[in-house]
């Protein structure tokens, strides 16, 4: 049996701005990319979703907090619930926070400085649907550009729950934290940018190996359901 | 019935905005410390009275106008 394309789902929200990136990097990676809008009720078929970066609905009142009452976000959410995977990049990763998928809030940056560069990170784990390419300890090169990327994690928050820690910390999280997944591991945030990291001619592929994580374990979903 | 929503961050949650504007009136000559910006959201709601339109705007408040881990809030109605 040949191996079956994963169809993904990318949330477009007013103001995503990185949807198509996400789009083309997970064709790149040999999945089905499909784009979903943010006023649709239910998702497409998909067996897995991302909600890309940008600033959706204008990030008026905080990040994300208007996002979270959107319809798409609600199916997202009980996607999320029944165990589907759900990553969130940047504004995905706030928005995720907000609608309670994910623990903490991401805050102004210490700097009060809009960041933009390329950051070292450490692979906390690699057992997630997310991770399953990286090596644990193992180093990531992503960009990041935000202006509101301090991650603040609740206080009861479970270390395994850190997938991502920054090197070089760009934005005053605690602990480093540069992604967090939620109890069960099937949805995961992260400020920096996976897809505009899969090809080398962008200065680092290294966010393929999260992306094409994910293209793996969303085909082991529809391998599965065979 | 008009209402005030005042929007803090919580105490010990660091506030760069707050400290900026601190030192910049530091350099104006202004003796301040302790300085944390938050912000402010007038509206008006229908209520019977001030107790209802206050129990209605904290419902707002909590559903969305603020985030408990990060911030406080305080009603006024105006009236």
């Amino acid at each position: 049996m040949g191996s079956p394309q994963p169809r993904i789902g990318v949330v477009t929200y007013p103001g995503s701005q990185d949807d198509r990136d996400a789009l083309w990097a997970l064709a790149a990676l040999d999945a089905e990319a499909v784009s979903v809008w943010h006023e649709e009720r239910e998702l497409p078929d998909v067996d897995a979703v991302v909600l890309p970066g940008g600033f959706s609905y204008g990030d008026y009142l905080r990040c994300g907090a208007i996002a979270r009452f959107s319809p798409a976000t609600a199916a997202v959410c009980e996607f999320a619930e029944a165990g589907g995977f759900v990553l969130g990049i940047c504004n995905g990763f706030q928005v995720l926070c907000e609608a309670g998928l994910l623990p903490g809030a991401l805050l102004r940056n210490e700097s009060l400085r809009f960041v933009c560069r390329d950051v070292p990170l450490t692979v906390e784990r690699n057992d997630l649907p997310f991770t399953t390419r990286c090596t644990a300890g193992g180093r990531l090169v992503l960009p990041v550009k935000h202006g509101d990327g301090r991650y603040l994690p609740p206080p009861d928050l479970d270390p395994a729950q850190v997938v991502l820690r920054y090197l070089e910390n760009p934005n005053g999280s605690v602990g480093g934290i540069a992604g967090v997944c939620n109890e069960a591991g099937n949805v995961m945030g992260l400020m920096p940018h996976p897809e505009h990291a899969v090809d080398p001619l962008l200065g680092s592929d290294d966010g393929a190996l999260l992306l094409a994580s994910l293209v793996d374990a969303a085909r082991e979903r529809v391998l599965a359901a065979i | 019935m008009k209402a005030t929503v005042l929007v803090r961050p919580k105490p010990g949650i660091l506030d760069p905005q707050g400290e900026a504007v601190g030192s910049a009136l530091g350099h104006l000559g202004f003796e301040v410390s302790d300085t944390r910006v938050g912000k402010v959201i007038d509206l008006e709601v229908e209520a019977a009275d001030a107790t209802a339109a206050k129990a209605l705007v904290e419902k707002m408040c909590e559903r969305l106008l603020a985030n408990p881990l990060i911030e406080s809030y305080e009603v006024e109605i105006v009236g």
